[in-house]
């Protein structure tokens, strides 16, 4: 747990140092609440106290700048060869990669703490629904580590981080948005998998205030996947 | 700790980086491992640090096995690879700390432990400074520093001067011989001289095979089956000399290094000397010994012939 949490600390001083974790909350509350308060189906829009259109803006915000977030993570220690450092120091490779892990999930919660004071402007508009609201934090954190556990797959394919990336979004972008479409064209037992697979089907299932078991299991799985399968990836490159 | 490397070979695909190779480093040794580019070198010293499993055979850290028990070994070792790879947007001290949490240094002790390394490896004026500030040398003394820092038993060094300057050379030299009073050493280099600074016994690889194993001393000796000595003789005309020479009995060719100058280069047979037998005749023709010099056989020279075919 200490080794998970210093590889960890590492990382969250290297987005900071680097200042792409300044640059990643920037943008993500600057788009966010445009969107939320200033343009298109804003709160003022839709006469209603309630986050769902904070929520409709950062679901695709975290899709396209999460990849950015790990595409360094292990294409940068490949490069570099720091890599070497790491893995001949006492740590097991799923206490780093599950240290990277974190480090991403951290810096996407301490974004979205950060956008508690939305909430609070909303919630003096009118009558808000509490439990949605921090449900759909919920489901935002559940997505976001969901897409995290992607890059970081993704990342520890190659040592170049642009391969890294696109690869994230082409992964990502069935999940976020193309299995939902093919659900509705396909129909019967094909149809409710692509349903299932869909991570929007999840994200606005729990964002609406439902949290079912079905959907955590889904994002879990996701994560699982993720992890293990860079897991074995660090491991190939050991029996060369 | 003893470092036993058991019938280790390593491939890759199809290719063999190394064959089948064993040896035995004892605590207390620096052992320097030679080898042209390409030979196995730094397979081995990555398999032996655990980031490589081995394809076939064993290596064993202080009767800790790299295949079974990995985790252990990684505490007993500091390495320095290949190139020196460093988080280059880190603070000096910064990235101390972090490899000494890595290495699960007692947190009281890691504070200390930092202000010893610096000290040791002369980072006293740089400590504030981001790694990528800091020029190849000093570079260096951070990837040794970080080698060191959990006070390991094992050291493994992967061109530990590659491109430094001849000042920063000596120091990082001195450091290594300092340390490796008490602990086992494998370095890797293919500068001979500092293979023959540094080592007590040197191991030379030649395509994935070991081709010498000994002091630099003993393999000089090995090498050196035949006595050369370079003679310059005064008072009489070369051809005469020449021909004198060849009269010896122990002599067993006779070459002109330089005619005008009359210095020949005598070798004599195997296992005999000519020194004495070359002195009798010159005090018998009354001729001027000016030079007599042995000629030695070169590490260089051992090295060219092990691994060049």
């Amino acid at each position: 747990m200490k080794k998970i949490w210093t590889i960890s600390k590492r990382e969250l001083q290297s987005f900071f140092d680097s200042l792409m974790a300044y640059v990643m909350i920037i943008l993500f509350l600057g788009f966010s609440g445009f969107f939320t308060w200033l343009f298109g189906s804003d709160v003022f829009f839709v006469q209603q106290a309630s986050l769902q259109s904070f929520f409709g803006i950062a679901y695709w915000t975290l899709f396209f700048f999460i990849p950015a977030l790990t595409m360094r993570q292990f294409a940068e220690e490949n490069r570099s060869g720091t890599i070497e450092l790491l893995l001949t120091k006492p740590i097991s490779d799923w206490q780093l990669v599950l240290g990277k892990f974190f480090s991403t999930l951290i810096l996407i919660i301490i974004a979205l703490v950060l956008t508690i004071p939305y909430y609070i402007s909303v919630a003096n508009l009118g009558p808000i629904d509490h439990g949605a609201v921090w449900s759909g934090y919920l489901g935002l954190i559940f997505m976001s580590a969901a897409y995290i556990s992607i890059g970081i797959f993704t990342s520890s394919i190659s040592n170049n981080q642009i391969v890294g990336y696109l690869l994230a979004l082409f992964i990502g972008i069935f999940f976020q948005i193309i299995f939902g479409i093919l659900s509705g064209s396909v129909g019967g037992f094909l149809g409710k998998l692509l349903d299932y697979l869909s991570v929007s089907t999840h994200f606005e299932s729990i964002s609406r205030g439902v949290i079912d078991s079905k959907d955590i299991i889904f994002f879990l799985s996701i994560i699982f996947l993720g992890l293990v399968l860079t897991e074995v990836n660090i491991r190939k490159r050991r029996l060369t | 700790m003893d470092i036993v490397v058991k019938n280790f070979t390593q491939k890759y695909g199809v290719s063999i980086a190394v064959d089948d190779i064993s040896f035995r480093v004892k605590t207390g040794e620096v052992l320097g491992f030679l080898g042209p580019n390409g030979a196995g070198k730094t397979t081995t010293m990555k398999a032996i640090t655990t980031f490589f499993t081995p394809t076939e055979g064993d290596i064993t850290v202080g009767n800790l096995s790299v295949v079974d028990q990995a985790d252990e070994v990684k505490k007993h070792i500091g390495y320095l690879p290949e190139n020196n790879p460093l988080y280059q947007e880190m603070a000096i001290i910064d990235y101390l700390t972090f490899v000494a949490e890595l290495q699960g240094v007692d947190k009281s002790m890691i504070k200390e432990r930092i202000l010893e390394m610096v000290n040791v490896c002369g980072l006293e004026g740089e400590k504030h400074k981001r790694i990528a500030e800091l020029s190849k040398g000093y570079k260096q003394r951070v990837g040794l520093a970080q080698a060191l820092i959990h006070d390991p038993d094992v050291l493994i060094l992967d061109e530990p001067t590659a491109g430094l300057d001849p000042n920063q050379i000596v120091e990082i030299r001195e450091l290594i011989k300092q340390i490796g009073k008490e602990k086992t050493v494998i370095l890797s280099s293919h500068i001979l001289a500092e293979v023959e600074a540094t080592c007590d016994r040197m191991l030379i690889i030649n395509k994935g095979k070991i081709v010498a194993d000994g002091s630099p001393k003993d393999l000089k000796k090995q090498a050196q089956g035949k006595e050369i000595v370079k003679v310059t003789i005064e008072g009489a005309t070369a051809d005469e000399v020449f021909t004198e020479l060849q009269g010896i009995e122990n002599i067993d060719l006779v070459d002109f290094i330089d005619k005008n100058n009359m210095s020949f280069e005598i070798q004599s047979k195997n296992g005999k000397s000519s020194r004495k037998s070359i002195f009798n005749l010159c005090v018998e023709k009354s001729w001027v010994l000016t030079e007599m010099t042995p000629i030695e056989t070169k590490l260089e020279d051992i090295f060219r012939e092990l691994t060049m075919n």
